[in-house]
């Protein structure tokens, strides 16, 4: 194996590490501030990328598509967090878990019964379905770069948006202590839903944004999911730089195995998980509600 | 007898004669009610004919069940308007076996123990037919399978109520495999899906290069339900092949399709994939696939009589063009209905008797029965995806591999079963 | 107890007594149901959902990852009686033990961490589970499922039984859920089972009476993958064969959906959510074909509704209305 076809493995492994990092930043926003497990999100995931397929359908416009469906699945999340999970605060911890594990298979059903049980074709804006001639013979698609490139972007606006906007600092804050925010006199309600907004627009861009590399149909988000969730945990819940990290730790091992021993590939990131949470049992960067 | 369960206060709530009372009520309007549930257990002697048909309605491959369903009722209507089986109707029972092995077999147990059904077909996955025949066998009902799979026909799987119109793997890299050896050049590279589907397909193309000397330059196993194959491309490209064979099935083999053009892979090496799915055309797209070539049992464009009379019949009733499932479905339940006249009894021994070693055409080309494992020997076509954005004129067909004389099929011997014999076992004296 | 209604009196007369009606309810059971595959299909994953209850309901942990103990079980009787013995007896013991032995693996490694924690790992555990037994095909079958268990008699004081007529059956399941329901009640009527309720209610205060919570919850967990995995061996000669789809984490969902329809820490509550749940998706997969949006709905009121299941809800009307407190409350 040369030095050449290495380094390109390692760049697929960072294009697939960046889905894994937009998930995981939604799944561990909301957990960190709601602490709430929210088993929709590999539906919201796929959702996005239904959306998607709606919004191109009328508009013709893949770029117009990109900024709607999030934003259409930040406002279902909205709905959702108001309507079905509001409800549930103050009971037992695992409830929020168990109603978005059952909702997952309504927002399922409800796409195969709108738009089919087969794959919905869905290609990349003919701005970039160039390949990109890298390293030589190795022809990367312009695509995938552009997803890299999104994704970097969003990292930096959440951090922005975190670390200098006073409502960002209010979110950090009530990660830390809830009960003292709210003595201050702020509606942690609200701060919630809006969080539980942002993860869910997050998955759906996860999802617009994966449709052309891979196939649109509706069980696309179950296998994320779980991906997913190692991820965070890796990671440590409620950790934004947690999720980026372990993100990418997941897709380069991931394609990393593939290149060394296939088999492996699916079963790798549960043995890392099962390693790190052994070792530390928070995951890499996880502290009790601590968003960074 | 109750002290021990209640520790708590003397009052338990309910005396002994209110129990008593209640109980008497609940069992007494249960039984009443039940008996009004309690179907027959066994297959009935008049009415209907009854074949069970379980298929993944819900779930990926619906589009495909959708027309097993539709291939099936074409051919229960034409046999019901020409008089029937044994002279009575034949009804079809659709169930959902919501492409899950237990529920299969689970749907199987009803259809046999509550619904009394006298003849089997259905299943997509192969894995699912297997475990739908073990049930079949359990209670000696004879099963049509009209999908892919190696195993059905080998032992131990296979029995005397075991019958497979479709292709197996076996036949179809057996007849593409020798197709792209004579077509392209020497290097292949398979990039297989890690299950039995992938492992079969692979295995039979090797088997074929071997005779034609090809050069096996590698392989890359994925697991079942990759998403993305950007990982395996690397690999496949430093290998340099003339054909690269996508081992896969469906949402897999989109994904790889799509990816594999992304990348560029077509202008470097040839795809070909075993089976070409219209599913799988129409979800990944004309760009995709244009130019892939690949197997199939059937396209609705071919030109044989008996071919036009199947899609024009089709399209009359359904109002679309068939599949190649909806294919095999047609011709597989009309094969297993017209041996019950034939040999004018449900007899299990009879209808195998009937139908070993008989040649038909019913929608594709000569087809003939082989008695030792009542596998369907046919012939396999090569399409090839059109670059039209169609809803059903994909493919173009650019060859035939014929499939006379056992020359696709493994041996009697290979799967296990006696050559001068018709297959027996698994019988049971009911 | 006079202002009491009739319906009220049995609702408390059955949870005082839960097991009678069990037993008296089951033996009629499955001469009302459509078919009796039906019928066998639910007490198997009633037994399921009872063993992970006993996680659950009993102990408050929420388990991802059951699926691990019943395909484990269901894959030893197949292999067992494939390979080595064909011997039922011998099979589901081996199944009720290998349940117990990974659970005391597994749960070794997830029972220190907490709640959603707990849920993750063990999700996680399981899927490693079920990809294992994915690629050890020559075990397992791999995708294809192990097929060919054999249909061995039941040899029980030298009389040899079929016991796969489906009535038969049927009974020879209703046998073991009996003997597992003894042996739960006489461990949860134990000083053991006690415990176990109050580390569910107040770890920290149960540590504080000087209880080794941690031992007590991995007991417990061990428990509840022994009889999780005694269910899959009964499911394995059920089916006459174990699919691929026993280990995969839906698997360990549809049991966590069941056990809250039911209602959690009793024992009817999972067979009345495995019945539920069962014969509706029975039903309603003859009607149409989107009918996992209607049990998706369903499970979805019942979390923001009726949390306490279907029973519990029973059981809490039942107590509503009642002026004076009771000398000790039910739990």
């Amino acid at each position: 194996m040369d030095a050449t076809a290495l380094l390109m493995q390692l760049f697929t492994g960072l294009s697939l590490g960046m889905l894994y990092v937009l998930l995981a930043l939604g799944l561990s926003i909301i957990f960190g501030l709601l602490t709430v497990v929210n088993f929709a999100h590999g539906a919201m995931f796929m959702w996005g990328a239904y959306a998607g397929v709606s919004v191109i359908a009328l508009t013709g416009n893949f770029w117009i598509a990109l900024i709607v469906a999030p934003l259409v699945i930040g406002g279902y999340g909205l709905i959702v967090e108001r309507g079905l999970i509001r409800p549930l605060y103050g009971r037992d911890i695992n409830y929020p878990l168990l109603l978005t594990f059952g909702l997952q298979f309504i927002m399922l059903e409800i796409v195969r019964i709108f738009y089919g049980t087969s794959d919905q074709p869905f290609k990349a804006p003919d701005l970039l379905s160039m390949p990109i001639e890298i390293f030589g013979t190795f022809a990367f698609p312009s695509y995938r770069l552009f997803v890299i490139a999104v994704t970097i972007i969003i990292c930096i606006v959440l951090w922005v948006f975190l670390e200098k906007t006073n409502l960002g600092m209010i979110i950090r804050a009530g990660t830390r202590d809830p009960l003292m925010v709210r003595a201050l006199g702020i509606d942690m309600g609200r701060i919630w839903w809006l969080v539980f907004g942002i993860g869910s627009a997050l998955a759906g861009l996860g999802g617009i944004l994966a449709a052309p590399i891979r196939s649109v149909f509706p069980e696309m988000g179950i296998t994320m999911l779980v991906e997913c969730f190692v991820v965070v945990v890796v990671g440590g819940m409620g950790s934004l730089s947690g999720a980026i990290l372990s993100g990418i730790i997941m897709g380069e091992a991931s394609a990393i195995t593939t290149l060394f021993y296939p088999q492996m590939a699916d079963i790798v990131i549960f043995l890392v998980m099962a390693v790190v949470l052994l070792i530390r049992p928070s995951g890499l960067f996880g502290r009790a509600g601590l968003l960074e | 007898m109750s002290e021990e369960k209640n520790e708590k206060g003397q009052d338990k709530g309910l005396d002994r004669r209110t129990f008593i009372k209640t109980t008497g009520i609940v069992t007494g309007s249960a039984l009443l009610g039940g008996f009004h549930f309690v179907r027959r257990a066994h297959a009935q002697q008049t009415g209907p004919i009854k074949l069970g048909f379980p298929i993944p309605l819900t779930g990926p491959y619906a589009f495909e069940a959708k027309d097993q369903q539709a291939g099936a009722e074409l051919a229960i209507a034409q046999i019901n308007a020409a008089g029937g089986v044994l002279g009575r109707k034949v009804e079809l029972l659709v169930r959902d076996d919501k492409l899950k092995a237990d529920e299969g077999a689970r749907r199987a147990k009803e259809l046999i123990e509550s619904e009394g059904v006298h003849l089997m077909s259905g299943i997509l996955a192969a894995h699912i037919q297997l475990a739908v025949n073990e049930q079949c066998k359990l209670q000696g009902i004879p099963y049509m399978s009209i999908s892919q799979s190696n195993e059905i026909t080998m032992r131990p799987d296979n029995s005397i109520y075991t019958y497979h119109e479709a292709l197996d793997p076996h036949q179809t890299t057996q007849a593409v495999g020798e197709y792209v050896a004579k077509k392209y050049k020497k290097r292949w590279y398979f990039l297989t899906s890690d299950y039995a589907y992938g492992w079969q397909m692979t295995d039979g193309f090797r088997r074929k290069g071997k005779e034609y000397g090809i050069m096996d330059v590698g392989e890359s196993k994925h697991p079942l339900g990759t998403s993305d194959f950007s990982a395996y491309i690397p690999r496949i490209l430093a290998a340099k092949p003339d054909v690269l064979f996508v081992d896969n099935f469906g949402k897999d083999q989109i994904n790889a399709i799509k990816q594999a053009t992304d990348f560029g892979l077509k202008k470097k090496m040839q795809l070909v994939c075993p089976i070409l799915l219209m599913s799988s055309r129409l979800g990944g797209g004309a760009e995709s696939f244009d130019g892939v070539i690949g197997g199939c049992s059937f396209y609705w464009e071919m030109n044989h009589p008996t071919a036009k009379e199947f899609v024009a019949a089709f399209q009359k009733m359904h109002g679309r063009s068939p599949i190649d499932y909806a294919g095999y479905a047609y011709s597989g339940i009309k094969e297993l209905l017209s041996a019950v006249n034939r040999a004018n009894s449900l007899d299990a021994e009879a209808i195998a008797a009937a139908i070993e070693g008989r040649t038909y055409d019913n929608y594709k080309g000569n087809q003939w029965w082989r008695p030792c494992d009542h596998q369907s020997q046919q012939d396999v076509f090569i399409i090839k995806s059109k670059k039209e954005k169609a809803q059903y004129d994909v493919f173009e067909i650019i060859a035939k591999v014929s499939g006379d004389k056992e020359r696709l099929l493994r041996t009697c011997t290979e799967v296990g079963q006696d050559p001068n014999k018709p297959i027996r076992s698994g019988l049971i004296k009911k | 107890m006079e202002n009491q209604t009739w319906w009220r009196r049995l609702v408390t007369f059955i949870s005082n007594y839960p097991l009678y009606f069990i037993f008296l309810f089951f033996i009629i059971f499955p001469f009302i149901v459509p078919y009796k595959a039906l019928a066998t299909q639910i007490i198997i994953w009633g037994l399921f959902a009872l063993g992970f209850n006993i996680c659950l309901g009993y102990t408050g942990m929420l388990s991802f990852g059951h699926a691990a103990y019943f395909g484990v079980g269901a894959y030893t009787t197949g292999v067992v009686l494939i390979r080595l013995w064909a011997n039922i007896w011998f099979g589901l013991f081996a199944a009720l033990f290998m349940g117990g032995i990974l659970a005391l693996v597994l749960g070794f490694l997830c029972i220190k961490r907490k709640g959603i924690y707990f849920a993750m790992l063990t999700l996680a555990f399981a899927q490693l589970v079920y990809f294992v037994a994915f690629q050890w095909v020559d075990l397992t079958g791999g995708d294809n499922g192990l097929r060919n268990i054999p249909a061995a008699p039941l040899n029980f004081f030298g009389l040899s039984i079929n016991i796969y007529s489906p009535l038969n059956f049927y009974f020879f399941v209703l046998f073991f859920v009996f003997l597992s329901l003894l042996a739960l009640n006489l461990i949860l009527q134990s000083p053991f089972g006690h415990v176990l309720q109050a580390v569910r209610e107040n770890d920290q205060r149960a540590r504080s009476c000087g209880y080794e919570t941690t031992n007590v919850r991995w007991l417990a967990f061990v428990i509840s993958g022994a009889i999780s995995g005694l269910a899959g061996g009964l499911y394995a000669l059920y089916l006459h064969f174990v699919g691929i789809e026993t280990l995969y984490w839906m698997t360990s969902g549809q049991v966590v959906m069941m056990t809250l329809l039911g209602g959690m820490g009793s024992f009817i509550g999972p067979f009345i959510g495995a019945g539920v749940f069962l014969y509706l998706e029975d039903v309603l997969s003859n009607i149409t074909q989107s009918w996992m949006i209607f049990l998706g709905v369903i499970f979805v009121l019942c979390v923001l509704f009726f949390p306490a299941g279907i029973w519990g809800t029973i059981k809490g009307l039942s107590t509503r209305g009642k002026k004076e407190l009771p000398a000790s409350s039910a739990p």
